[in-house]
């Protein structure tokens, strides 16, 4: 590419000559995907207070349950095992979305919808049945900490469901135009991020209560 | 249906809250009543009020922020005036209820209405320019950022008329902050209008950082940045990896609060030293949040007024990332009184000392600068000399505190409060006040009355000294902070000082608006027609003053440091220059989201300090609708021809060279 047509188009040329600090304002496509990842650690940064929070009152149970006796790790086996799952299923949507494929797009978004509701819906289930117990969040400091921590992940999960929901109305109304194209990027980094931030919760929280 | 409002809510039997809220409901109508009148809606509701231009945008910042100083100063001297009096058997005219929710307003707007507010104002008004762009990375989310910080503002404003504030001291430590000591509202409108406009703060951070490594003009490379941007940079990695902390603890204060959970509380296991240790965790990197682009604004306004590039430019550079990442290293030196330890309480003291070595390579870069340059004394300069002297004494009041055992004495003392004082006002606000007269004729395209903006700087250095050093004094000889009377009449005297250097400063908050008027009423003698008032370095002095919406027709193709100081030196050499090839841009439309999203955050957050359910649900339904339109909408660019920026650019050469 010769010069002047690349002063005449800044940023988008590939001039590879030129360091990359330098090449001008980047794509939409890399600003608004830089942006999101900036978010998502800043999300990141909310859970690691959190977790902090849960290290710090973990063995605060003022006298009430203790995470040994209320984790049923079979039950969150089965948690564990509906989200990563659905993080791959998501990462075949993403691959549909690529090629503009709409119908494999709305099935394999189907598949994860459904594979995040069953999660929400186990993890409901596990809280319902520790609150019918007697362990409720106002019970001790270590339960406190446990339903903040889990429910802020679950609340996630469902903000992640309410927004796959969303895009395919987007998809199916506004099509796979570009900007279509990048929410749906930003939306398959968000829940790949909450399957990082479970597997922190499964470790710290289910694991750690074995210790 | 109203939750725990009722007509108990407006204290009718205490005078001063309800005779300045409604000075401030008529003044407010009484705006509005004019805007009316003259068929200003329009124009107000197009141009700023749905305005995604970030220049407008920091403008309206900038406003609220003076507004804001006006309402945080008015705690100020309230305090002050209560001390000059309340000695001995005399008991003043503030009630101890009173007082506390005066100094806990006090520094809450202070530091995240004024402080927070006029800085992030100038970095949206100035970076975008500096770094030869159009507009921020994110237009939109920028005008939604600056609207919940205005909904912030209003709330904790309400607390005024409708209810109590907070009388926990700025930081509503628990287990006072707990709802069990603080059973009334006071404490909720902390929290909410704080959440609210922190997530309008964090919303900015990521905006902002995404600008400053994905938005530069062609070869403007890192090394090439303006320190201002630099500092900017700085400050907006700490708002996107500090403020999330401040979410989350008050998220936590908030459920213990609301649902009876026990993260802070004296029982079940609660710890409230976590709240603190988490509070600091985001509240040290507040500090260089605000102080940062402040040495920035020095940095520009030193080189330019020394006729100077700046001196050490990269160890600047160095000095400003250093001083970013050991931010998050001293937290612990606001509690060394926690009882962490000799061990602990010695790491923290030490890593407080090492952030006065980058800060001192600043101060030097900065006397180096001025060494040998031929200054011109002007207002900015004023400032900046000013917080040289200022900021150098309280740092060191700072390292004589990161001593452990001398902090022991220290805490909790008017010596503290001295010393924070002494480097925020010393630092940010003097910063604040230097950016602020060197970017308006950027901004208007006339600059301030000179004399008047010199009185604003004496007004403000001889009150700061008349009424910060005798609380060192005070601090030292045993008075306390958060006091709101005293038996020792030997104190009365520094009190009746510092009074005094509280109406000096009075005198020059007037005088900032007495400027103001001034300047816009004699605009005509003062314009700024060639874009260049200050014979500046950057590029935002490259534009015409005001830029034009979209900023750069052309973006310019950066060579160097100081790429404006570059290209006047080279234009001198070569009269006749290439033809420029206009094409049409598009700038982003005026939107009406973060206005809305803005309104149904009050909407919310006032029915959730008073328990109003359905009005928050309705709320937030509302808030979420608006954003759910706003995502189906295509249309957000205006074209503009490249005919009518040739026409807006030729116009502008025209007036750069009269003579």
């Amino acid at each position: 590419m010769n010069a002047s047509a690349a002063a005449a188009a800044p940023g988008a040329s590939g001039r590879e000559d030129i360091p990359i600090s330098e090449r001008g304002p980047a794509s939409i496509r890399t600003v608004v995907s830089f942006g999101f990842w900036l978010f998502l650690v800043s999300d990141i940064i909310i859970f690691s207070a959190l977790f902090a929070a849960y290290a710090v009152l973990s063995l605060q149970t003022a006298g009430g349950p203790s995470g040994a006796q209320l984790f049923d790790l079979r039950h969150v086996f089965a948690e564990t095992s509906c989200l990563l799952i659905s993080s791959f299923t998501c990462g075949l949507c993403m691959l549909a979305v690529a090629r503009r494929r709409r119908t494999m797009t709305y099935q394999w978004a189907t598949v994860t919808f459904l594979l995040g509701l069953s999660f929400i819906a186990l993890e409901l289930s596990e809280f319902a049945r520790m609150i019918a117990s007697g362990a409720t969040p106002a019970r001790s400091a270590f339960l406190s900490a446990f339903f903040t921590l889990v429910g802020t992940h679950g609340i996630h999960v469902t903000v992640g469901l309410c927004w796959l929901i969303v895009m395919m109305a987007q998809v199916a109304t506004l099509g796979f135009r570009p900007m279509v194209a990048r929410r749906m990027l930003c939306f398959s980094l968000f829940w790949h991020a909450l399957d990082l931030v479970w597997i922190g919760v499964f470790t710290i929280v289910y694991l750690g209560a074995r210790l | 249906m109203l939750g725990h409002l009722s007509w108990a809510a407006i204290p009718l039997n205490q005078p001063i809250p309800l005779v300045t809220s409604a000075v401030v409901i008529i003044l407010l109508a009484a705006i509005l009543a004019l805007v009316t009148w003259k068929g200003w809606w329009p124009y107000l509701w197009r141009e700023w009020l749905t305005s995604t231009d970030h220049k407008r945008i920091g403008v309206m910042y900038v406003v609220l922020a003076l507004v804001m100083l006006v309402r945080g100063f008015s705690d100020a001297i309230m305090m002050r005036s209560q001390l000059a009096i309340a000695a001995g058997s005399a008991a003043g005219y503030l009630p101890p209820e009173h007082y506390n929710q005066l100094f806990s307003a006090h520094g809450t707007i202070m530091i995240f209405f004024v402080a927070m507010t006029f800085v992030i104002g100038l970095m949206n008004f100035v970076v975008p320019l500096q770094l030869g762009v159009r507009d921020v990375a994110f237009p939109v989310l920028n005008s939604v950022s600056f609207w919940l910080t205005a909904a912030g503002v209003l709330l904790v404003n309400m607390s005024l008329l409708i209810g109590e504030f907070a009388r926990t001291g700025w930081l509503a430590y628990p287990p006072l902050s707990e709802l069990r000591f603080s059973p009334g509202v006071g404490v909720d409108y902390y929290l909410w209008s704080l959440q609210i406009s922190g997530l309008g703060t964090l919303l900015t951070g990521i905006n902002f950082t995404t600008t400053i490594l994905k938005l530069r003009a062609p070869g403007m490379g890192l090394s090439r940045m303006p320190m201002f941007c630099w500092t900017a940079f700085a400050a907006n990695l700490l708002i996107v990896a500090a403020f999330p902390i401040l979410t989350a603890t008050f998220a936590m204060l908030l459920l213990d609060r609301y649902l009876g959970f026990h993260f802070f509380t004296n029982e079940a296991g609660g710890n409230a030293m976590m709240y603190i240790n988490l509070i600091w965790a985001w509240g040290h990197p507040e500090v260089y949040i605000l102080i940062l682009p402040a040495f920035g604004i020095f940095s520009e306004v030193i080189a330019t007024f020394a006729g100077k590039p700046l001196f050490g430019y990269r160890s600047m550079v160095l000095a400003t990332m250093a001083i970013c990442v050991l931010s998050f290293m001293v937290w612990l030196h606001h509690f060394f009184t926690m009882g962490a330890g000799a061990d602990v309480n010695a790491f923290f003291g030490i890593m407080t000392m090492i952030i006065a070595v980058p800060t001192g390579v600043k101060v030097f870069n900065w006397l180096f600068t001025l060494y040998g340059g031929e200054i011109r004394f002007t207002a900015p300069v004023y400032w900046s000399l000013g917080f040289i002297v200022t900021f150098v004494i309280g740092g060191m009041t700072g390292v004589l505190m990161a001593i452990p055992p001398a902090d022991f004495v220290l805490h909790n003392s008017l010596f503290l409060v001295a010393h924070f004082h002494n480097v925020v006002i010393g630092g940010v606000l003097f910063g604040a006040m230097a950016g602020y007269t060197y970017w308006f004729p950027k901004a208007f395209g006339f600059t301030l009355d000179e004399r008047l903006g010199k009185a604003v700087f004496w007004c403000w250095f001889i009150g700061f000294y008349l009424a910060f050093m005798p609380l060192y004094a005070l601090g030292l000889m045993g008075a306390t902070r958060r006091m709101q009377h005293y038996a020792d009449m030997g104190w009365q005297p520094q009190m009746l000082i510092a009074l005094a250097g509280a109406g000096i400063i009075l005198v020059g908050i007037i005088l900032t608006f007495v400027q103001l008027v001034v300047s816009i009423r004699t605009r005509d003698r003062r314009r700024d027609l060639s874009g260049d008032p200050w014979n500046g370095r950057t590029l935002e002095w490259s534009t015409s003053s005001p830029p034009p919406p979209w900023n750069y027709a052309v973006l310019p193709q950066v060579q160097a440091l100081d790429e404006f100081w570059r290209m006047k030196n080279e234009r001198k050499g070569s009269e006749a220059s290439q033809p420029i090839r206009y094409k049409a841009i598009s700038v982003p439309r005026h939107s009406a989201v973060g206005f809305s999203i803005a309104f149904f955050a009050v909407m919310l957050g006032f029915a959730l300090i008073w328990h109003i359910w359905w009005m928050a649900i309705l709320g937030l339904a509302c808030a979420l609708a608006v954003a759910l339109v706003h995502a189906w909408r295509i249309d957000i660019d205006v074209e503009i021809p490249a005919r009518e920026l040739a026409k807006f650019d030729r116009q502008h050469r025209n007036q750069d060279a009269p003579a």
